[in-house]
């Protein structure tokens, strides 16, 4: 039997809140490898949750088993979102081949909005976005910032109460981080729980509430952000955020 | 080179007059070849997109047979077709043999695998992209068939051009399951055939150079209609 005993204490201010996800043993096998093993993870219902680790911890999977885009060989993830599942939006967007308001349209009636109000939801999305001028333009053609920036509204259309964002900043410069980053927290201000990978310490401190570090396919520690960075309690999690960490 | 020269003012002669034989011709041509390929459409563009998306027992075994008949040779599917029509054979009851409507069906059958085949590997490829954002975007399975289709537009407009191409181009099934009758099933190739074999290379000649016509007008109509490039090599 696997050890299932192994507790992982849930961040400070919240602790009285019931998690609105929470993964119990997960485990996922690719390519003959437990790529993620034994995780266990609650998310509190509010704010952001930065999830780190060295790549190939099992970050992205993990991700795509909240938004239950992938099944797990082991364990689940159980939520308390009902009809509104997990948005996530991917490491690299891929943007339909239509004009920008073409993939929002799109994305609404996915989201089956009703037809009369898809007008005005579109307007909010693309302000939220700041593109509201290039509404016409083929989306192939923003530049990264821009891109990534329509796909987190493009993920909010459905109007999520998580959404799960996995490195969004990864390939963007300090004026397009920043922009993306009043995004997320306006996101996460209107009442959306985010979870957001990164690799970039700074953008955690700012960002975060809470941080759950993985390495090796576990979530190593989870707890309040200002501990974590100041006295993270795993080794691995400390040789990480001093860059020694190597896989 | 003297009758050459004759043979190709006769043919423009022919062109320029509209003549009431020539025009019958390239008519029956257009709509036996432009019906064939609708019909190769509305099976091909469904049934490629569905091998390429669902997964059922035999899918892999339906895309090779689907793209192993891409290549029919077209006399082989003329045979075929005229025993089933036949007296003795199985379809003999629906009397199409020696009718536009055999003809009709056998290019279907040419063109509608190379749609098929070619709706597929498009569809496939996209799918590759797309099919995780769309299901992190909740679409039905439906939903995702509609949207890999319509990305696919200027793939799936190719497709129908390749097809008609094929059906254009081909004697040997009309040939056979029309019977190259005069004003009932005679087209461009089995007139070109015929009347080249009778030496009259005026008539043949025309025709020759109405169907390169037509098919340069066709696939121009169609670059018109396909998007411009982005010239984006990346599609992050
Ligand atoms: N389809 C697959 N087949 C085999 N191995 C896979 C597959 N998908 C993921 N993996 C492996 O699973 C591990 C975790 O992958 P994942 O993408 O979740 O890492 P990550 O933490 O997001 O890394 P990064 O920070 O580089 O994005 C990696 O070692 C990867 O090679
Ligand atoms: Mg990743």
């Amino acid at each position: 039997m696997p050890n299932r005993s192994r507790v992982i204490p849930f961040p400070g201010v919240e602790a009285e809140l019931p998690p609105i996800l929470r993964v119990e043993g997960l485990g996922l096998s690719r390519g003959g490898r437990r790529v993620l093993d034994e995780v266990e993870l609650s998310l509190p219902p509010y704010g952001i949750t930065v999830l780190m680790g060295p790549n190939g911890a099992g970050k992205s999977l993990l991700l795509r088993c909240m938004a239950g885009l992938v099944e797990p060989d082991r364990g689940a993830v159980f939520t308390a979102l009902g009809a509104a599942p997990a948005a996530l939006v991917f490491q690299s967007p891929v943007l339909l081949n239509r004009s920008v308001a073409g993939n929002l349209r799109h994305a609404l009636r996915l989201a089956r909005i009703p037809r009369r109000a898809r007008a005005e939801r579109l307007d909010d999305l693309l302000m939220l976005a700041g593109l509201g001028d290039q509404a016409t333009a083929p989306a192939r053609t923003l530049s990264g910032g821009e891109q990534q920036r329509l796909a987190i509204v493009r993920a909010l259309a459905a109007a999520p109460k998580l959404l799960l964002l996995d490195e969004p900043t990864s390939s963007l410069d300090p004026a397009a981080t920043a922009e993306i980053e009043r995004l997320i927290a306006r996101t996460a201000d209107d009442g959306v729980k985010v979870v957001l990978v990164t690799h970039d310490r700074a953008q955690a401190e700012r960002m975060a509430e809470d941080v759950a570090f993985l390495h090796g396919g576990q979530v190593r520690e989870h707890g309040a952000a200002r501990s974590f960075f100041g006295q993270p309690a795993s080794a691995e999690a400390r040789a990480y955020l001093e860059g020694r960490l190597f896989v | 080179m003297q009758p050459f020269d004759g043979a190709f003012a006769q043919a423009f002669q022919l062109m320029v007059s509209a003549d009431p034989a020539l025009m019958q011709i390239v008519g029956l041509s257009l709509q036996v070849s432009l019906s064939a390929v609708v019909i190769a459409c509305a099976i091909g563009m469904p049934l490629g997109a569905a091998l390429a998306v669902l997964r059922f027992p035999g899918r892999r075994v339906i895309s090779l047979f689907v793209s192993a008949a891409m290549g029919l040779p077209p006399v082989v599917v003329g045979l075929a077709l005229y025993m089933a029509f036949s007296q003795a054979g199985p379809l003999a009851v629906l009397d199409l043999l020696y009718t536009p409507a055999a003809m009709i069906v056998a290019q279907t059958v040419l063109v509608t695998p190379i749609v098929a085949a070619l709706t597929r590997s498009a569809v496939a490829g996209l799918m590759e992209e797309f099919d995780e954002t769309l299901r992190a975007l909740r679409a039905s399975r439906g939903q995702r068939i509609a949207t890999l289709l319509w990305e696919a537009r200027p793939a799936l407009l190719t497709a129908a051009l390749a097809g008609l191409g094929r059906a254009f181009a081909e004697v040997g099934a009309v040939m056979i399951v029309g019977g190259n009758i005069n004003h009932v099933t005679r087209v461009m190739t089995t007139s070109i055939a015929l009347e080249t074999s009778k030496g009259a290379l005026e008539l043949a000649l025309a025709l020759g150079i109405i169907l390169l016509i037509l098919s340069l007008a066709i696939n121009a109509a169609a670059m018109g209609l396909r998007p411009r490039p982005l010239g984006l090599a990346y599609a992050k």
